[in-house]
């Protein structure tokens, strides 16, 4: 049991199953965040626990209480909208207390609760102005204001910072953050970006086609994606992903693939699984990020099992803190991320190192990870 | 730069400048002629109209026919002026444009914030009444009054205007809020507020130049009608158009040129004066910049 459970939740337009007997429970003060491409589901698996959006079957509970049917005002949430959503013709006082009002609250009271959340975001100067009169991040600021000020069981974040420039962006996501520190709230928080998943979560719903790809930790979803869609989605560049043919040497199971001059590069895998055993001589899909395929002195040093090899580096794209290489290896581009001051050039050989700890497997005809 | 980017006109030297100029002049005193006529014998003793002088200014300047046509004229059987029908417009033009505002926003709000099965075969529906010529619906429409016991008095008048008016108002209030965000309406709704509140307290408030806009073209509307009001109303009742054409048409005594003057004035000053002070309020971009960033 939960502090919000979402309990085998469907979703259908007439025929149509949008969503697919959703469970996930998320315990008190937890960050959940919803992440997916466009149209996965996500946002209106949110509108559902909002109760914007009917619920099909199952069933959504917020302190063991269904919701199932119970309007959105009664189900003491609150929601920051991706257009933030602020009431053009109130001013932002007003913005903040029109929820409080709503619900009865007295003038004194509202005026007091205004008065501290204006002071936790720091936009008590703001309170006299028209949302018209804000800038971006004011609006962000004022929007969660409104939330904060109800003081509700569950935040509910509908992409709230899309709207932002990069750079504010990141500032909000670090603030965002910190509120969930500093309240302990629990909150639901949905978004196609999985930097802004991964950053803030405690745990992540991969979503895509209505379902539920993976639920875990970011660390979780990360390092041990359960399939070739949660592996590709998740990670900025994504995941290299190497077609292998497993072989033994010995007792030692190893991954062959070919550099880009046609010579086999034998990787040996680091403790495999029994089930990774049983595909001994098939082809299956290496999944490598480019972070675990560095040059030689950029590699782990806390790794226990690198592997080497030499390949041409075909295009280097310097980002400042790190420089990406691209690289041929076994007919599929794979990008590499070296130190900055790497000396590989396009057009000539470099070394390779393969951290064999992070390499993960998937079946190529299921997708799923070989455990 | 950035002197030469604004320039965006057509260049013209200064002799195609100074013709441009001078046929539009021309052209806008053309057409306020009919007005210069009206006011000019509105002023007037009838003796100087009668002799010739339409196009003259008066030699004797009096507001004679003024208070005449407002308050004395003979419209019908009664010496009554024009001024008992003033009212009876006021009272059937009033109702008639707030209701059918107040309920052409509602409408427009149901249509596209409150969606349901069929709404957009609703709104087209609703839209013929745009569409209906006035005469197709004179005989049922006198048929329904009378059921109703309305007919010949102004709230007969003001239940078919409204029913005619509310194709209109939903129309333009539809259109309105359809690019009206929907997710401020969710979040009044996770603030608790009901259906009538999110209608009064958030959608009315930013809908400032489309009830401008409705309020205008209603009123124009109803206020100058003369088929209906001469049809469903009688007597006494008339609006203010009937009664003017009952002024001007009257087949007996002397046609007072300057006094039908003066009425056809005075028909036609509220309609201009909604123009004036509403116009003012006709501003775009009351709703910029309240959603996105």
């Amino acid at each position: 049991m939960g502090f919000l459970d979402i309990d085998n939740a469907t979703k259908s337009y007439g025929a149509v199953e949008v969503l697919h007997k959703v469970d996930i429970a998320v315990e008190e003060g937890e960050f959940l965040v919803l992440v997916g491409p466009s149209g996965c589901g996500k946002s209106t698996l949110l509108n559902m626990i909002a109760g914007l959006e009917d619920i099909t079957s199952g069933e959504i509970r917020i302190k063991d209480q269904v919701m199932n049917g119970v309007h959105p005002s009664k189900r003491n949430i609150a929601m920051v909208f991706q257009s933030y959503a602020l009431y053009p013709n109130m001013t932002v006082g007003q913005n903040i207390t029109f929820g409080l009002e709503m619900h009865g609250v007295a003038k004194p009271e509202r005026d007091k609760a205004m008065a501290d959340v204006a002071k936790l975001l720091q936009i008590e100067q703001l309170l006299d102005r028209k949302p018209g009169q804000l800038s971006g991040g004011q609006r962000q600021r004022v929007a969660m204001g409104r939330a904060l000020v109800r003081n509700p069981d569950v935040f509910l974040f509908d992409e709230p910072l899309s709207n932002l420039d990069a750079k504010l962006r990141v500032d909000m996501r670090t603030e965002i953050k910190k509120l969930h520190q500093n309240l302990g709230t629990t909150i639901v928080y949905v978004t196609h970006d999985q930097i802004e998943a991964l950053t803030l979560s405690t745990r992540i719903a991969v979503m895509n086609g209505g379902y539920v790809q993976q639920l875990g930790t970011p660390k979780d979803i990360y390092d041990t994606p359960a399939n070739l869609f949660v592996a590709t989605f998740m990670g900025s560049p994504s995941m290299n992903l190497l077609p292998v043919k497993m072989g033994t040497d010995g007792n030692r199971l190893y991954a062959e693939t070919t550099s880009d001059s046609g010579a086999p590069v034998r990787l040996a895998v680091h403790s495999p699984s029994d089930a990774l055993m049983g595909y001994n001589g098939q082809t299956v899909t290496m999944g490598v990020r480019p972070e675990a395929l560095t040059d030689v002195d950029g590699a782990d040093q806390r790794s226990t099992h690198v592997e080497r090899f030499s390949n041409t580096v075909m295009v280097t794209e310097p980002a400042g803190s790190d420089t990406f290489v691209t690289t041929n290896i076994g007919g599929v581009e794979c990008i590499a991320r070296m130190r900055a001051d790497t000396d590989a050039a396009p057009g000539q050989t470099s070394e390779f190192a393969v951290n064999m700890e992070k390499a993960i497997f998937f079946d190529p005809k299921t997708e799923d990870r070989i455990i | 730069m950035s002197i030469a980017s604004q320039d965006t006109g057509i260049r013209t030297g200064r002799v195609a400048r100074t013709f441009i100029y001078l046929v539009l002049i021309l052209f806008a005193l053309f057409y306020m002629l009919p007005l210069y006529v009206m006011l000019v014998n509105s002023v007037k003793p009838l003796s100087e109209i009668t002799g010739g002088g339409m196009m003259a200014l008066p030699q004797v300047w009096t507001l004679e026919p003024w208070a005449k046509a407002w308050s004395t004229a003979q419209i019908g059987v009664e010496p009554t002026g024009l001024r008992p029908y003033f009212w009876n417009s006021i009272s059937m033009v009033v109702p008639a444009v707030a209701l059918s505002t107040i309920l052409g926003a509602l409408n427009g709000y149901v249509l596209t914030k409150w969606r349901f099965k069929g709404d957009t075969i609703l709104f087209g529906l609703m839209l013929f009444a745009c569409f209906i010529p006035f005469q197709i619906v004179l005989i049922p429409m006198a048929a329904v009054l009378g059921t109703l016991g309305l007919a010949g008095t102004t709230a007969g008048l003001v239940l078919v205007h409204l029913v005619y008016g509310i194709g209109f108002s939903t129309l333009y209030f539809r259109n309105y809020y359809a690019v009206f965000p929907t997710e401020l309406v969710r979040a009044a709704q996770i603030d608790g507020a009901g259906f009538f509140r999110i209608f009064w307290r958030i959608l009315l408030p930013s809908s400032g130049p489309i009830s401008v806009v409705c309020i205008i073209w209603q009123f124009t509307n109803i206020w100058n009608d003369f088929l209906f009001g001469a049809s469903f109303a009688s007597g006494g009742g008339a609006p203010m158009t009937v009664a003017l054409n009952n002024l001007v048409q009257s087949s007996t005594g002397v046609k007072e040129y300057n006094v039908h003057f003066a009425g056809a004035i005075l028909a036609a000053l509220p309609t201009l004066l909604v123009y004036i002070v509403a116009g003012r309020y006709f501003v775009r971009g009351l709703m910029a910049g309240s959603v996105k960033g």
